[in-house]
């Protein structure tokens, strides 16, 4: 299935979900509206013609103060057809918020978990949103492009 | 007393091997260098060298280095790689719970100064030092097992030159008097 294949099939489920298309990409994504997000997936991943039946990665990604967004970049995967899709999704950067998609493939829990952590994206309906790899009282969210470490960490400073 | 009289009752006494005359200081420290047991667990790739060095080819156990598994077991807390903050807690709290007297050696560069994470890393903890007392530091990234031994080695040294006797509480008193 191409992907404008799998384009068609969204937007005759969803109208207007799309924002865009990206064929450079590796593989080929869809840019999608976050409010669609968790329906879009739920239809990519029960739909028999699809059947993304794993999440390979999902990754968060600063852009920077400038551009004003951050994103969520999904990285699907269809083990019985051998089909690869990206759906890329861009965030309001003061108050990135989207749909969880743990209840869709469970592999989503620990990497929305990873992208709240680092990037300090909130994922809503999510039911276990804590860090994962930083202690619970770490401050700030190291991956975004302004992040400062804090001073000191439980009394010991953290710059060399 | 002639020889089949001796066998009698188990045999000639000579004398030879009952008795060493040593210092009390020299002994204790000889029993405590011979058997420096150090806490088995790994931070980072560090780690995996400390493995080796015990492998059969470097054969720690020949220094009487065997890994414990339990720091109330452990008499020396080898800090083998990266620490993070996260986990500095619990090395701290590790080497809180090893029984006096314990050393510690830092090996490798994470451990001893935060490696290649030094600039960028604001997850690791830039030196072990920080947190807790390191007797022995051992460069390298990772180092070789011939270097981790030379790093026991050294701390064989120290502790060799430790006095259980000597008043050192009296002493570093007396040194401020005399200051003042």
């Amino acid at each position: 299935m191409k992907l404008s294949q799998i384009k068609e099939l969204v937007l005759s489920e969803y109208p207007n979900s799309i924002v865009g298309e990206d064929e450079n990409a590796s593989p080929a994504a869809l840019l999608v509206k976050p409010q669609f997000i968790f329906q879009i997936c739920e239809l990519l991943q029960s739909n028999e013609k699809t059947y993304f039946d794993q999440l390979s990665c999902l990754s968060g990604l600063d852009n920077g103060e400038e551009a004003g967004t951050m994103e969520v970049i999904y990285n699907l995967y269809c083990i019985p057809y051998d089909l690869h899709l990206m759906l890329k999704v861009e965030l309001d950067r003061k108050h990135p918020s989207i749909d969880s998609v743990m209840d869709i493939w469970k592999t989503a829990d620990w990497h929305e978990r990873e992208a709240y952590d680092l990037f300090g994206i909130h994922f809503n309906k999510h039911k276990d949103l804590r860090r994962i790899l930083l202690p619970n009282d770490w401050e700030g969210f190291p991956l975004r492009k302004d992040y400062v470490e804090q001073e000191r960490y439980h009394d010991v400073k953290v710059k060399y | 007393m002639n020889e089949t009289e001796a066998s009698e009752i188990g045999g000639l006494k000579t004398g030879e091997g009952g008795i060493i005359v040593s210092k009390l200081d020299d002994l204790l420290n000889w029993a405590r260098l011979s058997s420096m047991w150090p806490l088995g667990f790994g931070l980072a790739c560090c780690a995996i060298e400390f493995f080796s060095t015990a492998s059969s080819a470097y054969d720690l156990d020949r220094f009487g280095i065997i890994p414990r598994n339990s720091p109330r077991q452990a008499d020396v807390l080898l800090v083998s790689g990266t620490v993070t903050f996260k986990m500095a807690d619990r090395v701290k709290r590790l080497y809180e719970q090893m029984a006096e007297p314990k050393y510690v050696i830092s090996m490798g560069s994470c451990a001893n100064c935060g490696g290649p994470y030094w600039e960028h890393g604001y997850h690791v903890l830039k030196g072990v030092d920080r947190v807790i007392p390191v007797d022995v530091y051992v460069p390298g990234c990772p180092p070789r097992p011939e270097a981790l031994i030379g790093g026991f080695l050294k701390l064989h040294e120290k502790i060799k030159s430790e006095s259980v006797l000597r008043p050192v509480a009296l002493e570093k008193l007396m040194e401020k008097e005399n200051e003042a």
